[in-house]
């Protein structure tokens, strides 16, 4: 998501989001996460847009602009910030940890020249911790966008890193 | 189930998808469409497998043929050799070992490691969870059909109760009593909620049964809401778990057309649906009061209690908050009753338990077994012994929060009774098993670079004291500790077990507390000789606090 994303576009992703979610309390976490989903990031126009749609006191559905910010802020899938075209995340837990993780992690931050939660100057990658991603059990662990990596060696990095464009 | 004459398994567990599995369905697709055989065989999916060490692997039945690893490659000669020429595809057969006695049945009751009894992962890795026959043909839904059929709410819970099933989600608290409060509870509308958000670290056994039996657990939560008094039901589902959310998002269509979700279920009076919920990110969100919190579209953080969520839970309404694992025995235990559970494990605590198993140990996976046996025994038998060059030198057990335990105490038997009085707490179920390479403050450290980082912010004691413990354990590591810091990490740490609002704050302080009771000397070493005795530390690098 280099440019920001232009108003026609948000207003459609958001009105799609509250069509397959619905308005209810219940629904605004996965309403803001199919946003985050389809833009990369939860952009300030978007919040507007969610508050804008929900927000009607006369059906009883409330929604404020802070309330958002907060769920946005407090959920490590959900992010304010646009991001690279690729997001790596990296587990930084314990099981990772103990067979060769640090490794990776100093290696990931040296190819990219990147610290924890930046992005390239052109865009191309972000790079992120994370926690246990569940695949613990073939550790170190990477994650790129939605590509699941794992006993990862050092050596692997530049081979992994040039699959995507 | 349909009438084909062949049926191609698949494993699609994440270390077979790395190695291409997806991509192998593709071309076993391709494969039997190019030899017209696409109405004759069946192609479906496996989750867990445990041969870790032949993935992808592919099993044929009806004869139950073992192939792997079989690579995307491969596929085209399989079909031809074993579907279309009918003879066995010789070159992609396991190797021997994996074929001794496994053959026929693919691990069916009895477990794949001497000792392993499956309760939980029945069907798992037996079955295609895409298919509902396929669980209908293994006893799926007989539970709540006898239940609706032939039972009241209150034999159900009885059952359960007698039983003895404790809570696997961490807590150990008693399933059978849980559903009682809530139906004694107050109130018209009540609900059931499955905790699927497992995020603790090295935990991803809930996972292995969403994947591979999403059905057990939509059974399950219909035979909650009916002993509770509940008609609707929410799955809170962890965000980044993808393939589990497909698989029961297609789960509960199909129940819904097979009567078994929905309304008048079973043709009886009973309603029950349920939601499919999935999380945005946060590991707080796994506790109770947070999850509740979170599915009603707010920040997860998790109340204070009293009151409780079986009387104050979703929308304030009384609610039953039960982990994958726990909810995952309950067909089993009504389909063969209460005694036929207690039959296994021990006395205090019944019934088998998910384990999975990481660290510098030759198998990493998971596990059922039988309540009660000791860790000696899951890395000698089920992990296969140590790495080669590897000694046992220490094990978290049950995830972060979980303990960390010397060496010395492995032959404890894992029950919630024994690790009690043994000071160690069993937790989720996560065995990580570390060698005399790891360093002790090395490994607290990333346990606290956790909960600082997954500390909601809400209550000070945590907040402050998962911080302030990070940072001088992080100086220890770096040359810069003194004799002091460590009666001040005890200090924090007894406070935050003390003060802190949630089980997060209370469990942060375990590892430092373990440390300090069962390694202190390999600490003091540090700050004494300012080296790091396993030279994992580094001890010269200048003051950085992040
Ligand atoms: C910080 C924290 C995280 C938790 N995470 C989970 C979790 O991911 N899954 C789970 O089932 N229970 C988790 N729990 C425990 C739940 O609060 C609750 O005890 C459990 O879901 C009850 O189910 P059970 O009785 O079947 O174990 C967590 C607790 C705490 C304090
Ligand atoms: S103990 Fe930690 S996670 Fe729990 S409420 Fe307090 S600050 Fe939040
Ligand atoms: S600890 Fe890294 S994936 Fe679980």
């Amino acid at each position: 998501m280099v440019a920001s994303p232009v108003e026609s576009e948000v207003k459609e992703v958001v009105q799609q989001a509250i069509e397959k979610h619905g308005k209810s309390p219940d629904a605004l976490i996965p309403v803001l996460s199919e946003i985050n989903r389809a833009l990369g990031y939860v952009p300030a126009e978007a919040i507007r847009e969610v508050k804008r749609q929900i927000h009607n006191p006369a059906e009883r559905t409330f929604a404020a602009e802070s309330q958002l910010y907060g769920l946005v802020s407090f959920y490590d899938m959900l992010s304010t910030q646009p991001r690279g075209r690729h997001v790596i995340k990296f587990c930084e837990n314990a099981p990772c940890h103990v067979v060769g993780g640090k490794a990776i992690w100093d290696a990931l931050r040296e190819t990219l020249q990147l610290k924890n939660g930046e992005t390239t100057p052109d865009k191309k990658w972000t790079l992120v911790t994370t926690s246990c991603i569940g695949l613990c059990s073939v550790g170190p662990v990477l994650l790129v966008d939605d590509d699941m990596y794992g006993n990862v060696t050092v050596e692997q990095i530049p081979d992994i890193l040039e699959r995507y464009e | 189930m349909k009438t084909k004459r062949a049926m191609i398994l698949v494993s699609t567990d994440p270390e077979s998808i790395r190695l291409g599995a997806n991509e192998l369905l593709e071309n076993l697709k391709e494969a039997l469409d190019a030899y017209g055989l696409q109405d004759e065989v069946d192609i479906a999916t496996l989750a867990d497998t445990e041969r870790s060490n032949i993935l992808p692997v592919v099993v044929v039945y009806p004869e139950a043929t073992i192939y792997g690893p079989v690579k995307p490659g491969d596929a085209r000669y399989l079909v031809e050799e074993h579907l279309y020429k009918g003879r066995i595809a010789e070159d992609l057969l396991a190797p021997p070992k994996e074929l001794t006695g496994q053959i026929g049945s693919l691990r069916a009751n009895k477990g794949y490691n001497p000792a392993e009894q499956r309760i939980v992962l029945e069907r798992a890795g037996r079955i295609d969870p895409e298919n509902i026959e396929e669980t209908i043909a293994s006893n799926g839904y007989e539970a709540l059909g006898k239940v609706l059929t032939d039972m009241t709410p209150e034999q159900v819970i009885d059952i359960v109760e007698k039983s003895g099933l404790q809570g696997r989600g961490g807590a150990g608290f008693s399933a059978g009593r849980k559903w009682k409060f809530v139906r004694a509870a107050q109130g018209d509308k009540k609900y059931v909620i499955c905790n699927a958000d497992e995020s603790e670290p090295g935990t991803f056994k809930d996972r292995i049964v969403l994947e591979g039996d999403p059905h057990v657990i939509l059974e399950a939560m219909a035979i909650a809401g009916y002993a509770v008094g509940a008609d609707e039901g929410y799955i809170y589902i962890r965000g980044e778990y993808g393939l589990a959310y497909r698989r029961l998002q297609h789960a509960i269509e199909q129940a819904q057309e097979f009567g078994f979700l929905g309304k008048n279920v079973f043709g009886t009076d009973f309603n029950f649906h349920v939601h499919l919920h999935a999380g945005a990110g946060a590991y707080v969100c796994g506790e109770e009061t947070a999850l509740i919190e979170s599915i009603e579209g707010k920040r997860g953080e998790p109340r204070a209690r009293p009151p409780y969520p079986v009387t104050h839970g979703l929308w304030k309404k009384p609610t039953t908050v039960n982990n994958v694992e726990t909810l995952a025995n309950i067909p089993a235990i009504i389909r063969n009753d209460a005694e036929w559970y207690r039959s296994f494990g021990t006395p205090s605590s019944p019934g088998t338990k998910v384990y999975t198993i990481m660290g510098n140990v030759n198998f990493s996976g998971v596990i059922e077994v039988p309540m009660g046996i000791t860790l000696r025994e899951v890395i000698n038998i089920y992990a296969k012994g140590m790495k080669p060059g590897s000694v046992m030198k220490l094990a978290q057990t049950g995830g972060s929060s979980g303990s960390v335990i010397p060496a010395a105490l492995q032959d404890v038997p894992m029950d919630f009774e024994s690790f009690r009085k043994a000071g160690v707490s069993l937790g989720s179920g996560a065995l990580l098993i570390c060698d005399q390479n790891t360093c002790i403050v090395d490994l607290v450290k990333v346990l606290l670079q956790f909960f600082r980082f997954e500390s909601c912010g809400k209550c000070t004691p945590c907040r402050i004291g998962t911080q302030r413990t990070y940072e001088i354990v992080e100086r220890i590591s770096q040359g810069h500790g003194n004799l002091e810091d460590l009666d001040k990490l005890a200090d924090i740490a007894a406070e935050m077990e003390r003060a802190s609002n949630c089980g997060l704050g209370q469990t942060a302080a375990v590892p430092i507390r373990d440390m300090l009771k069962h390694f202190r000397t390999e600490v003091e070493a540090h700050i004494q000789t300012g080296n790091c005795p396993t030279g994992v530390c580094e001890m010269t690098r200048d003051i950085e606090l992040a």
